[in-house]
Parts: structure tokens; C-alpha cells; sequence
């Protein structure tokens, strides 16, 4: 009972770090300011125009969506390496253990050398990040055997057909705009989310976390096996397929935001477990919102720690493996 | 009767597992089943499950094909006691045995107080409710089995399956879950279970089914099936049945017991 405690403290930890990343830029605003800016945007104080202008358009135009796209995706990855994880019994599993990500990425590099619209590298990597799990989970249909087996084989060779496709994509790219561009893009990042697409997308990711968290009850029973799960009533195959449709759905449209973000979704759960156990009625919510954070965090750093951005990809990849070789010092605790 | 396998055939076209099995089962009863490893014993337990698609015949439950139950249903009245598992996340002993609950849940319900009385009472029949917070992973193999029991209850099942449920306890946990199996059994409950000791049917069972390459050569009472020619067929040892008072029976490898004779004498 007591680490439900664990959830309020998180939600107040993450509005706390989203008011101190608006603060933080170039231009600097204090937290007085924002809380007066709030203020004048509900008519409750007054302000000079032109410094109202000037806030709205860097809060709000700006550094807003960007912070919300951290947390969105952050929170997606998070959530869905934590049902991948308990769904497959595997604590070494992360969201792209099916090929979504590798389709997404093959997706969105299409999607730049066939067209120069925003919305088809967006759409192309959000249709094939599908269709790999598609392909995946078709695969692991073909035969017979151990069902969590096929899937994770089917996810490797659905993996690696797309990573194939995208080196094609990339030799046949034009390399001194189009290359430039799907490398930086792999290297996941945030400086391109604008406040529309990241609105847009908003919905589906917060109704697809808010899903998986539904079914968290039955994580937990689909971890003890098929034969004991479907023993207990469950009925197994139906229950997967809804659980990788929703996991598969929020990491596509990461995709979608930032490009390839490593590391998350295989870190974040980790520590999650550390600080709640296993018990994914309660594992589920605190590692979406630990992602949140920490990819607000980290997104921070990536902004602002040099003059030149780094991709954030970049940031979550360096810092995950010294956290990871930390997290697997403490892992016993949670899962062995 | 409550539980029929009707002409079963499970397995791959080039190697059957199960070939033309017909059991019944009546309520109340313990029944052991006997047979060498890979003998099909797995297999079969988890068809009366109704956990696989048979290639022929049927298993009826209280008269209906299993097939066609639902499994939430179904999972209130049969529960499934699996091997001793090494489990890969440390759920809690609660947690786990909560799981039994889930049954009786729609999918919107949370785990009531009620649902928490009901899994507590479970442990505690047991006498292992001091493990209540527990991690699963951190327990004896034989508090594990003792979990996976008082899940079991939890989910209001009165027919439990269960493999090979003495493998891996010490000798005192072995009798004590055989002690509770026969209380169990007096309050109506009914046992099908697999293991590899003779001796665990000849104590504790109503019924001795023996099982070899997918068939059953024997199916009756203890004192009947347990033979050393039966026991030879199955196990390829000879065993000689001793009988201890006027009604118990024990198993003596005649190999062994020469062997111990010279030794004594």
C-alpha cells in the first residue's frame, strides 16, 4: 500500500521539472515570470504586450511542445518495454524487440527521399513502425512451437529485413541533402517537434499508455507462462495481441516525434522495479511516468549543455549504458 | 462424472504423444499417475486442462466438451498446478496467490478486501501466511508448490492438477503436502496428479493410472495396479511390494533390499 505513495510524488516531481525546463533556454525566464504570464493568459493580471508576445511565442510556441514531447515519448517507451518485458518474461527486452522501431526508422527515410513533405516522413514511419510488427507477428504464426519464442525469432527477422531496407534507402539517397538528413533523424532528437504534430499525436500516445495500463492486472499473469495464464482464465493469445497492438502503436509515433530514441524503454523499467517490485499494477504507471521525467530531463541536457544541440538519441544512448551497468548491479532485487 | 478424457490423441504425425487415452474421473478422488519420464504425463494433464487442441477424441468437464467452456468459467472449477518454476520477476507470495482471483473478476474490478481475505485464508490453511510478503523468487521450492496450492484454492477450483507436486521438496515438505492433499481430499476437493514415486500413490491415492509411451496399461486401485510386474514394465526395475501390517504397502528395489540384507546380516 505504501508505494502508491510512490505515484503522486512522481506526478508532482514531473510538473516540477516541466515548469523548470521552460525556464531554461537561451532566453532566460524565471519561474515568476511564467506564473505571471499564466496569470495575465487568464485575465487575471495584467502585462506589457510586447513582453506577453515574446513569452507566449517562446513558451508556448517553442519550448512548450517540446518538453511535451519528451514526456510523451519518454512515458511511451517506458510503458511499452514494461509490458514487452513482462509479456515476453524477459527483463532484457525493449520495445523494439518486434521491429517496430527498425520500421519506423526505414519508414521515415523513405518518407524523405520519395517526398519533400513533413507528413510523409511522419506517415511512413508510423505505417511501416505496423508493418514490421505485422510481418513479426505473421512469422511467428507460420509454425508451430513455443508461441513467445516465434514471436521474439519473427521480431528478429522482421528487424532485420527493415534494417536492410534502410541501408538501401540510405546508398540510394542523395548524399548531400537527403543522406545528411536520415542520419541526423536516426539520431533522434527533438529540435523539429512543432506544437501541431505533437498535439496530434498527444491523443492517440496518452490513450495507448492509458490502455496498456489497463491490462496491467494481466501483465502480471502472462508472466507466469501461457499454460498458467490460460489455466487462470485468461484468454493468452487475444490479450497479447491487444497488448503489442497498443505497445506497438505509442512506439511508432515516438517515432513519429523524435526519431530513434535507444534505451529507454530497456532502462526505465528497471528502475521502476527498483523502486516499486515487480508488480506491474503499480510497476506499470510509475515507469511511465520515471520515463517522463527522465526524458524531459535528458532532453534538457541535450538542448542546453553545449552551444550546438546534441541529438537526444545520442544523450539517452551515453547515459543508459553506465546506468544500465548500474541498474544491473541492483537488478537482483526486482527480478532475480 | 466429473471429468472424461474420451479417446484422446495428441502430438506431431511422426511422434504422438498421447495415443487412444480414456480416463474418467469421479469427485473426491486422488488420483496418481505413474509413468517414466517422457511417458506423456505433461502432456496429458494439461489436455484434462483443456489447455490443447486435441487431434481426437474429447475431454468433458461435468459432461460438456472443454473445448466449448468458457475459460474464465472453467478456471473457477479446475485449477492448474504447475512443476516447481523458476519464475523471472519477484512478484510477492500475496500477489501471487491474488492471481487466483482473477477469475472471478471483470475486467474493469479491482481486487476487492473480500478478494484479499479469501487468498490470506488460503496461505494460512497452509500455514505459510507468515510468507505473505515474500518474493516468490526468495522461498523454498517447497513453500513455491505451497504458493502455487494456495492459488489454487483462491481461485474456488475443487479439482486441482498438478505435476509432479512432491518434486524437488524435502522429505518432511513432501509429506506435509501429502497430508494436505488427504485432508483436501475430505473436504471434497479432487486431485489428479502426476509422480514418480510409487510409494506417494500406495499412501496417498484412490487411484493409480500408469501411463508408458502414451498409452495407459493401468488404471485401478493402488493395491491392485502398483505390481512388480507392472513396475517393471514401466520403470525396467524390478520392485518387490512389501506389505506392512494388514493393509500398507510398500516399495523395496529388489536389487537394493538383497543388497541391504547382505549388508545386516
Amino acid at each position: 500500500m505504501k508505494k502508491n505513495i510512490w505515484i503522486p510524488c512522481l506526478v508532482f516531481l514531473l510538473v516540477f521539472i516541466i515548469l523548470l525546463s521552460l525556464t531554461l533556454g537561451k532566453y532566460e525566464i524565471t519561474l515568476g515570470e511564467i506564473f505571471e504570464y499564466l496569470a495575465a493568459a487568464a485575465g487575471a493580471a495584467s502585462m506589457d504586450e510586447g513582453k506577453y508576445a515574446l513569452l507566449s511565442n517562446i513558451l508556448l510556441d517553442i519550448r512548450l511542445p517540446r518538453i511535451i514531447a519528451a514526456a510523451l515519448i519518454g512515458s511511451a517507451l517506458s510503458a511499452s518495454g514494461a509490458a514487452f518485458q513482462a509479456m515476453f518474461i524477459n527483463p532484457l527486452v525493449s520495445p523494439g524487440l518486434l521491429g517496430v522501431l527498425a520500421g519506423a526508422s526505414f519508414g521515415a527515410a523513405l518518407g524523405m527521399i520519395v517526398s519533400s513533405s513533413w507528413f510523409a516522413v511522419q506517415a511512413g514511419a508510423f505505417l511501416c513502425g505496423f508493418l514490421a510488427v505485422l510481418i513479426a507477428v505473421g512469422i511467428a504464426r507460420i509454425y508451430h512451437g513455443d508461441r513467445l519464442l516465434m514471436l521474439i525469432l519473427g521480431g528478429i527477422i522482421s528487424g532485420a529485413l527493415f534494417t536492410s531496407l534502410l541501408s538501401i534507402v540510405k546508398y540510394v539517397a542523395d548524399p548531400y541533402n537527403q543522406l545528411p538528413a536520415i542520419v541526423y533523424w536516426l539520431m533522434g532528437g527533438l529540435s523539429l517537434a512543432d506544437g501541431k504534430t505533437v498535439l496530434y499525436v498527444s491523443f492517440p500516445i496518452c490513450a495507448g499508455i492509458l490502455c496498456l495500463l489497463l491490462f496491467s492486472r494481466f501483465l502480471n499473469i502472462l508472466s507466469m507462462g501461457d499454460d498458467e495464464a490460460k489455466s487462470l482464465g485468461i484468454n493468452v493469445t487475444r490479450i497479447r495481441m491487444i497488448l503489442i497492438f497498443f505497445a506497438t502503436l505509442i512506439s511508432a509515433l515516438t517515432v513519429v516525434i523524435g526519431g530513434l530514441i535507444g534505451w529507454v524503454g530497456l532502462i526505465i523499467p528497471h528502475v521502476a522495479r527498483m523502486l516499486v517490485g515487480p508488480d506491474n499494477r503499480i510497476l506499470m504507471p510509475v515507469a511511465a511516468l520515471i520515463g517522463a521525467i527522465y526524458l524531459v530531463a535528458v532532453d534538457d541536457i541535450a538542448r542546453l549543455l553545449f552551444t550546438v544541440e546534441i541529438p537526444l538519441g545520442i544523450v539517452t544512448s551515453l547515459m543508459g549504458i553506465p546506468f544500465f551497468i548500474l541498474v544491473l548491479k541492483n537488478a537482483r532485487k526486482g527480478w532475480a | 462424472m466429473l471429468l472424461v478424457a474420451e479417446n484422446i490423441s495428441f502430438g506431431f504425425p511422426e511422434k504422438p504423444v498421447l495415443r487412444d487415452i480414456s480416463l474418467s474421473v469421479r469427485r473426491g478422488e486422488i488420483i496418481s499417475l505413474l509413468g517414466p519420464n517422457g511417458s506423456g504425463k505433461t502432456t496429458l494433464l494439461k489436455t484434462l486442462l483443456g489447455l490443447y487442441r486435441l487431434d481426437k477424441g474429447q475431454v468433458l468437464f461435468e459432461g460438456r466438451a472443454i473445448s466449448s467452456l468458457h475459460r474464465m468459467a472453467l478456471a473457477r472449477s479446475i485449477a492448474y498446478v504447475p512443476q516447481i518454476h523458476r519464475a523471472s520477476f519477484a512478484y510477492s507470495v500475496i500477489d501471487v496467490v491474488l492471481m487466483g482471483r482473477i477469475p472471478h473478476k471483470t475486467f474493469f474490478s479491482r481486487f476487492s478486501p473480500r478478494d484479499m481475505e479469501i487468498a490470506e485464508a488460503a496461505l494460512d490453511k497452509l500455514s505459510i501466511l507468515h510468507l505473505r510478503d515474500r518474493p516468490y523468487t526468495r522461498i523454498s521450492g517447497g513453500e513455491r508448490q505451497l504458493t502455487l496450492i494456495a492459488r489454487a484454492m483462491t481461485q474456488g477450483a475443487h479439482t486441482f492438477i498438478m505435476d509432479e507436486p512432491a518434486n524437488g521438496l524435502d522429505y518432511g515438505n513432501q509429506i506435509k503436502l501429502l497430508e494436505g492433499l488427504i485432508d483436501l481430499c475430505d473436504e471434497g476437493y479432487t486431485f489428479i496428479k502426476s509422480t514418480h514415486f510409487p510409494d506417494h500413490a500406495l499412501w496417498v491415492a484412490d487411484r493409480v493410472v500408469m501411463l508408458k509411451e502414451g498409452r495407459i496399461i493401468a488404471d485401478g486401485l493402488p493395491d491392485d495396479v502398483i505390481t512388480s510386474e507392472n513396475l517393471f514394465e514401466l520403470y525396467g526395475r524390478e520392485v518387490d511390494i512389501h506389505s506392512l501390517r494388514e493393509s500398507f504397502r510398500v516399495c523395496i528395489p529388489r536389487k537394493i533390499g538383497k543388497c541391504r540384507c547382505l549388508h545386516t546380516h
